[in-house]
C-alpha cells in the first residue's frame, strides 16, 4: 500500500482533470513537489492554478487524476489532508470583528493545537509576522498587509506539512510584498515546511525553489527558475574596455566565442552568465570599465513557451470577489 | 534538474486526526466567537429594546384603547399584558433568525471558508452556529423581562426560571431553522425573501398581538404550523400566570389542540422537535457542500 510508505513527495498530482461542465479548467497535470521546497505555480488568471490549488486542498474534488499530499489520496481522506495542510487564501477569511489573537485562537481549536501549547504557539506566530504589539487589536484595523501577514501566521499554527498559498502578495504594495516573502523564506528555512502557492507575477516566481508553468490548464514547463530561463537562450553580457577591438579578439581566442562589437562596447552570450563574468575579469589582459549581465526573464520563457505574454495587471477587489464566489458555485455544483 | 538539499525537511506527522474531539472543540470556538461578537457590539444589544419598547408602548397603548372604546378588553385581560409575552417572542424570532444568517454573511466575506477547511465534521458548523444564536436570542429575549413592571405584571423567581427554559428552547428551535435556511442560501439577495416569506408569517401567526381562538379554519391550521407560536404560548402562561392570572381565564386564551389547551410540556416537545428536525437538516446541507 502506498499510504503506508513514507512519503516521497509533499505533493503529487497524475493526470489530474476538473471540468465544470464543459469548460475544462485543468487538463491533466503531473507535478511532484519536493519535501522542504518553495514550489510556485506560475500562469495567467484563470490559467487552472486556483483549481488545482482547491483540488489540493480539498475544496473540490478533481473530475480525474489523482493528488496526494504528504501520500495522502486528497479524495479518499480528505480530513487527515486537512490537518496537515495551511492555507492562505487570495481573499481574506478572517473575522474582522474579532482581534488578532482571537483569529488565531479561533484557528487553534479548530484545528486541535493542544491547550499545553496554544498561547506559546500563537505568540511565536506573531513575532514571527511582526504583529506581537498589535495582538490585540480588531483586525478591522489592520492595513491589507497585515492583514496578509495573519493569515499567513494563522496558516502555520498548527505546524502544517504544507502550506498552500493563492496569490498570497496579490494587491500588496512592493514593500510588503517583500516582507512577506521574507516570512516565506524564513519559514521553510526555520520548519522545514513546504511551500506551494501560486503567483502570476514573474518577479515572485524568481523566488521559488521550482515553478511550474501553467496555460489552458496544461503544465507547459517545470523547473527551477534559472532551468527554465536556459531554455530561452543564454545570458547577454554586455561589456566596456579600454580597447574594444582588441579584447573582443582576445576573446575570440581564449573562449571561443564571438563577441559583436558597437560603439558602445562589446556583447556576447554565454550559457551561464554569472560564472563566466568572474573568469572573463580574470583572464581578460585588456582592462575592463563596466560589466552588464543580462538573463532573460521568466517573462521571455513564458512568452516563448505558450506564445503569448502573462497577464500582469491587477485583480481589483471586485473580480476577486466574483472570481471567488464562481469557485464557491462551482464547488457546490459538483454533487 | 540539481538534486534539492532537504535535511530539514518534516515528514507529515502520522498521528491520525481525532476528528470526532476538533469537532466539538469547534462546537464550542465557533458558540464562542458568536457570542464574544454579540457581547462587543453593544448596540445591537441597546438597539434590540428599541422595537419591543415601540410594539409594546405605542402599537400596545393603542390597541387597548381602541379595544375599551370598542366595547370592553379582551376576555378580561389588559392587552399590553397580553401582548407582552409576545413581544418577548418577537424579540427571539428576529435574534435567532439574524444570528443564523450570519452564516451566509461569513460566506460572502469568506470567513465560513476557514471553518469550511477545518479538519473538523461538518456537523459541528451547524451545531456551533445553532447554539451560538440561541444564546444570543435567549439573552435578548431575557432582557424584555425588565419591563415587565411597565406592563404591571409581577414576576416571581420560579417563573423567571421557567421563562428562562422556555426563551431558551424557543430560541434553539427558532435558530435551528434558520441555520437551515442559510446553510442553503448563496447571497444576502435572499434575506429579504427570509424576512417577507418566513419571519414576518411567524410572527403574525405566533399568537403574539391576538389569542389564536376562534379564527378561520385555514389560518388555524398555519398558526398550528408555527414554531413560534409554541413559544409564545408557554411564555405567557408562566409569565401571566406569575401575574395571578386565573388559570381558567388563560386556558380560554391559549393555544389549542383538538379543542384542548396544549400542556406546556407538549409544547416544549414541540419546539425541541422542530429544532432538531431543522437542525439535522442543516447538518445535511453543510456536509453536502464542497
Amino acid at each position: 500500500m502506498r499510504e503506508e510508505q513514507p512519503p516521497g513527495w509533499a505533493v503529487e498530482t497524475r493526470g489530474l482533470v476538473k471540468t465544470y461542465g464543459k469548460v475544462e479548467a485543468v487538463r491533466g497535470i503531473d507535478l511532484t513537489v519536493r519535501p522542504g521546497e518553495v514550489f510556485g505555480f506560475l500562469g495567467p488568471n484563470g490559467a487552472g492554478k486556483s483549481t488545482t490549488i482547491s483540488i489540493l486542498c480539498t475544496l473540490i474534488e478533481p473530475t480525474a487524476g489523482q493528488a496526494l499530499v504528504g501520500g495522502i489520496d486528497v479524495v479518499r481522506d480528505p480530513s487527515s489532508v486537512r490537518a496537515r495542510i495551511g492555507l492562505v487564501f487570495q481573499d481574506t477569511t478572517l473575522d474582522d470583528q474579532l482581534t488578532a489573537r482571537e483569529n488565531l485562537e479561533f484557528h487553534a481549536f479548530l484545528y486541535d493545537v493542544p491547550r499545553s501549547e496554544r498561547r506559546r504557539r500563537i505568540d511565536r506566530v506573531l513575532e514571527m509576522v511582526e504583529l506581537s504589539e498589535r495582538a490585540g487589536s480588531l483586525v478591522r484595523t489592520f492595513s491589507g498587509g497585515m492583514k496578509r501577514r495573519l493569515e499567513i501566521a494563522r496558516g502555520i499554527l498548527h505546524s502544517p506539512y504544507v502550506l498552500f498559498l493563492d496569490e498570497p502578495t496579490l494587491g500588496l504594495d512592493p514593500q510588503t510584498r517583500n516582507r512577506i516573502w521574507e516570512y516565506l523564506h524564513d519559514l521553510r528555512r526555520r520548519e522545514g515546511i513546504t511551500i506551494f502557492m501560486t503567483t502570476h507575477y514573474m518577479d515572485e516566481a524568481e523566488l521559488c525553489d521550482r515553478i511550474a508553468i501553467i496555460d489552458h490548464g496544461r503544465i507547459v514547463a517545470l523547473g527551477s527558475p534559472a532551468e527554465l530561463k536556459g531554455m530561452v537562450g543564454g545570458d547577454v553580457i554586455a561589456i566596456r574596455t579600454r580597447d574594444d577591438r582588441s579584447a573582443a579578439e582576445e576573446i575570440g581566442r581564449r573562449f571561443g566565442l564571438e563577441p559583436s562589437v558597437d560603439p558602445t562596447g562589446l556583447r556576447l552570450e554565454v550559457e551561464d552568465g554569472a560564472s563566466f563574468v568572474p573568469r572573463l575579469l580574470r583572464e581578460l589582459a585588456v582592462p575592463v570599465d563596466t560589466v552588464t549581465l543580462s538573463r532573460p526573464s521568466l517573462d521571455d520563457v513564458f512568452l516563448k513557451l505558450t506564445g503569448h505574454a502573462i497577464r500582469d495587471e491587477e485583480v481589483g477587489a471586485r473580480d476577486r470577489m466574483r472570481a471567488m464566489a464562481g469557485r464557491w458555485r462551482g464547488a457546490r455544483g459538483r454533487r | 534538474m540539481e538534486e534539492l538539499v532537504e535535511p530539514t525537511a518534516r515528514r507529515p506527522e502520522r498521528a491520525t486526526v481525532d476528528i470526532r474531539r476538533a469537532s466539538m472543540r469547534a462546537v464550542y470556538i465557533i458558540w464562542k466567537r458568536d457570542v464574544l461578537r454579540y457581547w462587543r457590539d453593544r448596540v445591537r444589544l441597546v438597539g434590540a429594546l428599541a422595537q419591543p419598547l415601540l410594539f409594546l408602548v405605542i402599537l400596545g397603548t393603542g390597541l387597548a384603547s381602541a379595544l375599551r372604546g370598542a366595547g370592553g378588553n379582551l376576555a378580561g385581560f389588559d392587552y399590553q399584558q397580553f401582548m407582552y409575552p409576545g413581544i418577548i417572542g418577537m424579540a427571539v424570532l428576529f435574534t435567532s433568525v439574524f444570528s443564523a444568517m450570519s452564516i451566509v454573511w461569513d460566506r460572502e466575506f469568506g470567513f465560513l471558508r476557514e471553518v469550511l477547511v477545518a479538519p473538523i465534521d461538518r456537523s459541528a458548523v451547524a451545531i456551533g452556529k445553532a447554539l451560538g444564536g440561541a444564546t444570543q436570542a435567549t439573552v435578548q429575549g431575557l432582557i424584555l423581562l425588565v419591563l415587565a413592571p411597565l406592563v404591571g405584571v409581577r414576576l416571581t423567581p420560579l417563573a423567571v426560571l421557567e421563562v428562562i427554559g422556555l426563551v431558551f428552547c424557543l430560541s434553539f428551535a427558532l435558530t435551528s431553522v434558520g441555520v437551515a435556511v442559510a446553510a442553503r442560501m448563496e447571497s444576502m439577495m435572499g434575506f429579504q425573501f427570509v424576512v417577507n416569506f418566513m419571519v414576518q408569517p411567524a410572527f403574525f401567526l405566533s399568537g403574539a398581538m391576538f389569542p389564536l381562538t376562534g379564527l378561520p379554519g385555514w389560518m388555524t391550521v398555519l398558526t398550528r404550523l408555527d414554531p413560534l407560536a409554541y413559544g409564545v404560548d408557554p411564555i405567557r402562561r408562566v409569565v401571566l400566570g406569575a401575574g395571578g392570572t386565573p388559570g381558567a381565564l388563560l386556558d380560554r386564551l391559549s393555544l389549542t389542540l383538538g379543542g384542548q389547551p396544549v400542556a406546556i410540556w407538549v409544547e416544549v416537545a414541540v419546539l425541541a422537535a422542530f429544532g432538531l428536525a431543522a437542525l439535522s437538516a442543516a447538518i445535511w446541507s453543510f456536509r453536502q457542500r464542497g
